[in-house]
């Protein structure tokens, strides 16, 4: 349900507040720093993975994952001006929540389906071998 | 003190609830969060089921996932663009720049859909192989939530033409903000948890 | 000629004559009921001249009261139909013994606990707790109406449609015949090619689309809209159990869109999500369906725990015991209900340290619901107890539901979930808190407040009835089931060998047929009620002496609510207005700002119900004209920007000046 129509809700059309209610308006210095930041920090990781900077792929992964992890930030703040003051706070709580379930919801999922793979799919000849 | 008095403490004249429609879309797109994070969490699971086919190694273009990054990324900062024109109250500017948006966007998902059937005449379809299937659910779930945002965009667009920028307008424009935002997040995990680890393992 | 054919196949797709059921006699006598009844009903309504007022009053209309009415009316109609299938399945099970084989063929016995399952669940007991919160909870914080009132209005349909869906099934084709869950690899494409799973995934995402709308909608509602002076820690304990139900909602339905969609993948388009071979893992639906299954049973209860909190409250006389403690308990089970999610699959070969996280977690998850039930019975304790018919479904609830809770911590231990899993023992578990928690729980929350709705309270004698039948056959029908399940008696069989059994079998259908007899009291007894209505009417709108704001208004409320809207400054807001000797006001009222009532809702989820048809059947024509109207529509609604008006000054003194006349009138 992406085309999400909006109610005007029980709300007069000349009640111009919303604009301001705790939520910061962008300004052109944000987006930019935000732009530039985004793209170091996309460009970054590509080039690594690109040129196979290092020699362990486990480290690219665990770098190019922490530059994702910061990107998000980085768009949180500047393009989304995420802030605790916003809708009462309310959107940065439901943030919250939310990252927390996913967290749960991927990392349990994960948990869970490698110990049932581990346990319960086809067994090849070695896991055979090593369980006498 | 007369029970009139005393009985209108307990009542106020007049009342104007808050606007809700802003943080209604953000607990939207958080619901929007747990779809991909499902769709996250598939792919983490069956990533590695190639089924004897191609892997990610095998098939990622990353000058192709490279372009469409920085179109997606553009596309940000020129909706960023539309919303400062649009505090300016500048109509025409706030136009030009969501025109400019939509047609980045456009063309993120032309190139996609031409890496999509790229793969697909390859014999890499969606069907080849649990990998392939919860790719292809990925990045197109991403890819029509841009689409979904593009028809969004353009009838907005004929929404200002039509009435300017009215606080309702304005709240649509804030709510399409986030959305356009948000799938650019998205997008980080895709093309890193995806496309440059794919490459990787 | 072979352009023809393809037209054919483009327009009707997988859809022939022979996808109805002419051979099945059962299915013909209850489509002849069905069409006579419905003749009836059409020709009534044709009669009556009530076309026209059911389009403007209740198809279009926007009114959180009016939609949570609809609901629960669906609810109790679709309830219908659900204990009619547990009527043929018991009775099935009694029959088939050894030689006999009963006279229901598995194809048909396995649609049954299928549909019966999707039915309780998602239309009977969402609508009646998505129906009391959408009904209640604008009035209990001082709103006039939800955040959005045209969406309400979309997900009422769409849920209404769902069921629709499910409707059409029984006589257009078939259900699944998987389970209310539908594990792959049985409801992939390879075992369940025909219609069925695809009525059961379609049904599903429509309505669960409405439920995710409803549930942003009420989160926005009480975050936004309360009275000034309703804090968080001052809104009743209803609200805050809506508050976490609806929250458990947008966090919880995602799963399910997401899943469904991924089997669909797998049917519609040959992915290998869930498939056995080429990578896919079909023990990943289980793991994923289940992190949406836990919180769903929690989306279900928590309303209700609310209405028990209402009614235990009211007719004790007394203010709610452990107010703060009730709500961190809500907010503290919704949080667990999160981390339980295995304790579906224990069997599934997990292994133990997994089990042994999440059967602590289960366990642990029963103690903040253990917290509300002393925090009731100390409400109780030396309150001055009426026991009105909400109170006593309360009583039977704290019962049936304790014990109910204490075998889901049987269960929670995966040992002895080894043993008991799938067994009848477990259809028993989840049947005591259901029916003792949500079924009970809806019935006490309908019967408190029906007054507040229509004007009139329900006849106590067909309520007793009813709370008698339900109650006495509920134990009749579920405890054998225990019994059997520790014997090691399976699910979902429809065929016996060991006559020992059977007595048990016999117990429990008795108690299904009370069950169903309560249910037909219970419909008497709104009948009955009708008829009577002048006798047993609520001139004052607070019949029960209660405690929150919905009781300040007249029963029925104005469409507006509250002429003025109230301010708060204690918990038990009316409670306190009473005690400081409120009066209303007659004079001084204004011109209220209220939203248009539309037929977009309508006519959007008409056309995604369609498009969901023909996905069922294949008819691809429909469904790219459907899915592009459904666009175009929305697309259409939301270049309306003309959504609401004004209800004049002098109407809305007219209509409080009514209720003044009322009032007095009471007195003399």
């Amino acid at each position: 349900m992406s085309t999400h129509d909006h109610n005007s809700g029980m709300n007069f059309d000349g009640h111009g507040h919303d604009d301001h209610e705790g939520h910061h308006d962008g300004s052109m210095a944000d987006y930019v720093k935000g732009f530039i930041y985004s793209v170091i920090l996309t460009a970054i990781p590509f080039i690594l993975v690109m040129t196979k900077a290092f020699v362990s792929n486990k480290t690219t992964v665990f770098v190019i994952l922490a530059f994702a992890f910061v990107q998000v930030f980085v768009h949180m703040k500047y393009f989304l001006h995420m802030n605790a003051k916003s809708e009462g706070g309310w959107n940065m709580l439901a943030l919250i929540f939310t990252a927390i379930l996913v967290i749960i919801m991927f990392s349990g999922s994960v948990w869970v389906m490698y110990h049932l793979d581990n346990n319960m799919m086809p067994m090849s000849t070695q896991n055979a071998h090593d369980m006498v | 003190m007369s029970s009139t008095d005393t009985s209108s403490r307990f009542y106020v004249l007049e009342s104007h609830p808050e606007n809700g429609s802003l943080l209604g879309f953000w607990l939207y797109l958080m619901s929007d969060c747990l779809i991909f994070a499902c769709l996250f969490a598939a792919y983490a699971v069956l990533g590695h089921n190639y089924a004897a086919g191609p892997s990610g190694a095998d098939l990622f273009n990353l000058p192709i996932v490279a372009l469409n990054t920085a179109l997606l990324l553009l596309s940000s900062i020129t909706y960023g663009f539309a919303m400062l024109q649009m505090q300016k109250k500048d109509l025409s500017k706030t136009i030009k720049w969501l025109a400019i948006t939509g047609l980045l966007g456009a063309g993120f998902i032309f190139f996609e859909l031409s890496e999509f059937s790229e793969l697909i005449a390859d014999g890499a379809g969606p069907g080849r192989s649990g990998f392939l299937t919860s790719f292809f659910a990925l990045v197109g779930t991403h890819g029509l939530h841009v689409s979904f945002g593009i028809i969004w965009l353009v009838t907005l667009i004929f929404q200002l033409k039509k009435h300017g920028l009215t606080t309702e307008n304005k709240r649509r424009l804030m709510c399409l903000s986030l959305f356009w935002h948000f799938l650019d997040v998205v997008w980080i995990g895709v093309f890193t948890f995806v496309y440059l680890m794919g490459v990787l393992s | 000629m072979f352009a023809n054919l393809n037209l054919t196949q483009l327009i009707f797709g997988r859809l022939t004559l022979e996808s109805i059921p002419y051979h099945e006699p059962i299915l013909l006598a209850t489509f002849a009921v069905v069409a006579l009844g419905g003749i009836a009903f059409l020709g009534s309504m044709t009669y009556f001249k009530l076309w026209g007022p059911f389009w403007r009053d209740w198809v279009t209309s926007i009114d959180h009261k009016r939609i949570g009415i609809m609901y629960i009316v669906l609810g109790i109609i679709m309830m219908l139909r659900g204990v009619a299938d547990a009527l043929l399945m018991r009775a099935q099970q009694v029959l088939s013994f050894g030689d006999s084989a009963g006279f229901l063929p598995p194809h048909h016995y396995d649609q049954l606990f299928t549909v019966h399952g999707v039915i309780m669940i998602f239309f009977v007991a969402m609508p009646f707790v998505t129906g009391l919160m959408n009904y209640v909870v604008p009035l209990q914080i001082g709103a006039r109406d939800v955040a959005f009132p045209f969406l309400n209005n979309f997900s009422f349909w769409m849920t209404a449609y769902g069921a629709v869906l499910v409707m059409i099934s029984l006589f257009v084709g078939e259900f699944a015949r998987t389970g209310w869950l539908a594990y792959p690899p049985l409801s992939g494409i390879l075992a369940s090619p025909d219609v069925g799973v695809d009525y059961w995934i379609w049904a599903l995402q429509i309505a669960g689309v409405g439920t995710l709308l409803s549930g942003v909608n009420l989160i926005v509602t009480i975050i936004k809209m309360r009275a000034p002076g309703m804090t968080m820690m001052k809104m009743p304990v209803f609200t805050w159990t809506a508050l976490c139900t609806n929250i458990l909602i947008v966090m919880a339905f995602p799963v399910l869109t997401a899943v469904l969609a991924m089997l669909s993948l797998d049917r519609y388009v040959g992915t290998n999500f869930f498939t056995n071979d080429l990578g896919g893992n079909a023990m990943m639906y289980v793991n994923l369906i289940w992190i949406w299954g836990h919180p769903e049973v929690y989306i279900l209860v928590l309303p209700i725990f609310g209405v028990f909190s209402e009614v235990v409250s009211t007719f004790s006389g007394k203010r709610l015991f452990g107010y703060t403690s009730m709500v961190y308990a809500t907010v503290v089970i919704t949080i667990l209900s999160y981390l339980v999610w295995l304790h579906h699959f224990f069997t599934m070969g997990s292994g133990a340290s997994v089990n042994s996280f999440f059967g602590i977690t289960t366990m642990i998850i029963s103690i903040p619901t253990g917290a509300k039930l002393f925090n009731w019975l100390f409400t109780m304790y030396r309150g001055r107890i009426r026991f009105e018919l909400p109170m006593l479904w309360t009583i039977a609830f704290m019962i049936t539901f304790v014990i109910g809770g204490m075998t889901g911590v049987l269960l929670a231990v995966p040992a002895a979930d080894f043993v008991l899993h799938n067994s009848l023992f477990l259809i028993a578990h989840f049947h005591n808190v259901i029916i003792g928690g949500v079924v009970f729980g809806s019935l006490a929350g309908i019967t408190y407040w029906f007054p507040k709705a229509f004007g009139f309270k329900l006849i106590r004698f067909w309520g007793m009835c009813s709370f008698w039948l339900w109650t006495i056959g509920f134990y009749l029908a579920f405890m054998p089931l225990y019994v059997l399940g520790l014997m090691g008696v399976t699910r979902r069989l429809s065929h016996f060998e060991d006559p020992t059994l059977q007595i048990w079998f016999i117990i429990a259908a008795i108690g299904a047929v009370m069950i169903f007899l309560g249910i037909v009291c219970f419909v008497i007894q709104i009948v009955v009620s009708i008829m009577r209505r002048e006798s047993l009417k609520d001139v004052t709108g607070d019949p029960w002496n209660a405690r929150t704001l919905e009781w300040s208004t007249s029963s029925p409320p104005p469409d507006y609510n509250f002429a003025f809207t109230p301010k708060v400054y204690e918990l038990d807001a009316w409670a306190d207005m009473k005690k400081h000797g409120y009066v209303r006001p007659e004079t001084g009222f204004r011109a209220i700002h209220m939203p248009k009532n539309t037929a977009a809702g309508f006519a959007i989820a008409s056309f995604s119900s369609a498009c969901a048809f023909g996905l069922i059947w294949h008819m691809w024509l429909l469904v790219i004209v459907s899915f592009v109207a459904t666009l175009v529509a929305v697309i259409v609604h939301t270049f309306n920007y003309k959504r609401d008006y004004y209800i004049p000054a002098d109407v809305v003194a007219k209509t409080e000046a009514a209720r003044t006349a009322l009032l007095v009138s009471h007195v003399h």
